[in-house]
């Protein structure tokens, strides 16, 4: 059995300089990975490529053996930007996310999405009026929304306080226990990385490839302050600087 | 600056009547004949309103405005979202469209007359020229501003291209869509007088070209008084919509 995404001796440039040469990574139904490197050092572009939204110049991105051509619901990127619709309230952009499956019980799922991610006071609000940290969980409520086989999460949590992070790290796990999306989640913080995924890839210097990839062989629900956890985070960061 | 009563849009028109009154009734400084005083305008203006012919200019020219000017922007959306979309129509529509608009709006009116005749049809065909430019200029430009990331975020939620118009596309480009509405009804009204001066026997136009014949300058200003009011509260209405429409803006309004 092949896996679930494979991706496969990609190779991608913009305009001469080249930010992949031949990367290779294959990725389980339901696993989580978590990729981190450095800023600028590709990893919005992998997910894009993945998502089909760019296409890759060598190599192939494929999803259940199917070449990825162009975007389409099998695969959700939640952007790094928050890219809500300002002429949409809260409530309607993460309405917009909704798979054509669940816009029969649209209320109930985008009521819960939002108390999920704890915007139910805010849903008749508008793009303009929120918070950065608002703003990004209200993008994640939609991109969770379209319940896609592949989830792409762009620095989810980026900028949001401590506490928050904490509570939607544990809103993703939940969501990936509902119903089991694989998972490829771009983010700097290390302890994140290490609590969420089932692997962590370290991409390297451009042109990126797969510098390593550190495994987390622990069962959920973790201990943040885990001693293997701690050791992991070690390792990780000699290999980030 | 707090909030201003809009009232104080009053005060200006106000001034002027003052000095219009002192100018013409008490310091006689103008011949009477060719421009009276406010109050010959008011009455001569009530009498027509009393007698029922003002309103009777008012209807028909609205009518030819509203005809004109829905004309010309329903065209000018369909064509305006191609162009918008479409880069093979833009080249192949485009040229065309933009040599037209340089054609000046009289130059228009001999062949419309020859070959429309002189009824409403060459009226209003003048008029929907004269709306279908703004609208469509404006949209094709709002259609091209449409943010990039947010048609991305179309693509990644699998909208086929028709969702992605009606979704995405079409609401980011509202605020210029919206602004060419308001353009394009001003121009209607421009047109509908061009139209009117030229061949008609009623409207405010016709109203006007009738008081040169008679030498009546009363009348000439009871129409332009009309002409404005009449296009500010088109105008206003549009901007009232506007307001509504476009609340979810993040815009600078000014201070
Ligand atoms: N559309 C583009 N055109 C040209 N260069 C790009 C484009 N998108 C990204 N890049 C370049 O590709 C590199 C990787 O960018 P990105 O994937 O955003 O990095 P990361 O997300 O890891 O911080 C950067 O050097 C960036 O300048
Ligand atoms: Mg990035």
């Amino acid at each position: 059995m092949s896996s679930l995404l494979t991706i496969e001796g990609v190779s991608k440039s913009f305009s001469g300089s080249q930010i992949f040469n031949d990367l290779n990574l294959a990725v389980e139904a339901g696993e989580i990975i978590s990729l981190v490197g450095k800023s600028g050092c590709g990893k919005s572009t992998l997910l894009r490529l993945v998502a089909g939204l760019d296409p890759v110049h060598a190599g192939q991105v494929r999803v259940n053996d199917l070449p990825i051509t162009a975007p389409g619901r099998q695969v959700g990127l939640m952007f790094q930007e928050p890219r809500l619709f300002p002429w949409l309230n809260v409530r309607d952009n993460v309405a917009f996310g909704l798979s054509p499956a669940r816009k029969s019980s649209k209320d109930n799922v985008v009521a819960g999405l939002l108390e999920e991610v704890d915007l139910t006071d805010s849903a008749k609000l508008l793009p303009r009026q929120l918070s950065g940290g608002m703003a990004q969980r209200v993008a994640l409520a939609r991109a969770l929304a379209g319940e896609p086989e592949v989830l792409l999460l762009d620095e989810p949590f980026s900028a949001l306080d401590a506490f928050t992070r904490m509570r939607l790290q544990d809103l993703v796990l939940k969501v990936w226990h509902d119903y089991r999306p694989t998972m490829l989640l771009v983010t700097h913080d290390i302890e994140e990385a290490l609590y969420l995924s089932d692997r962590v890839v370290v991409l390297g210097e451009k042109p990126a490839g797969v510098q390593e990839i550190i495994e987390v062989k622990l069962p959920r629900p973790r201990n943040r302050n885990d001693v293997q956890l701690l050791e992991l985070r070690g390792q990780l960061l000699a290999e980030l600087s | 600056m707090g909030r201003l009563n809009p009232l104080v849009g009053l005060i200006l028109p106000a001034i002027f009547l003052v000095l219009w009154w002192y100018i013409t009734d008490i310091a006689h400084l103008l011949p009477v004949n060719q421009f009276p005083t406010p109050g010959r305008v008011w009455n001569t203006g009530l009498q027509l309103f009393n007698n029922g012919e003002l309103f009777r200019h008012i209807t028909v020219s609205l009518g030819r405005v509203l005809a004109g000017f829905a004309i010309g922007a329903v065209i000018a959306l369909l064509l305006g979202t191609l162009v918008g979309l479409f880069r093979p129509v833009e080249r192949l529509a485009d040229p065309f469209l933009q040599a037209l608009r340089n054609v000046p709006s009289l130059a228009w009116v001999p062949f419309l007359l020859l070959w429309m005749g002189i009824d409403e049809p060459p009226k209003i065909t003048l008029i929907a020229i004269g709306a279908f430019f703004p609208v469509y200029l404006n949209l094709v430009s709002g259609i091209r501003q449409t943010d990039r990331k947010l048609v991305e975020v179309g693509y990644i939620f699998g909208l086929k291209p028709f969702a992605l118009i009606y979704r995405i596309v079409l609401p980011a480009a509202l605020p210029y869509l919206l602004a060419g509405l308001r353009i394009g009804l001003g121009q209607a009204w421009l047109f509908l007088v061009a139209a009117e001066l030229i061949a008609s026997t009623r409207g405010l136009g016709f109203m006007l070209i009738d008081a040169e014949n008679s030498s009546r300058p009363d009348i000439m200003l009871v129409a332009i008084i009309t002409l404005a009011v009449l296009g500010k509260l088109c105008d206003w209405l549009l901007q009232l919509a506007e307001r509504w429409l476009l609340r979810w803006t993040d815009t600078f309004k000014g201070r």
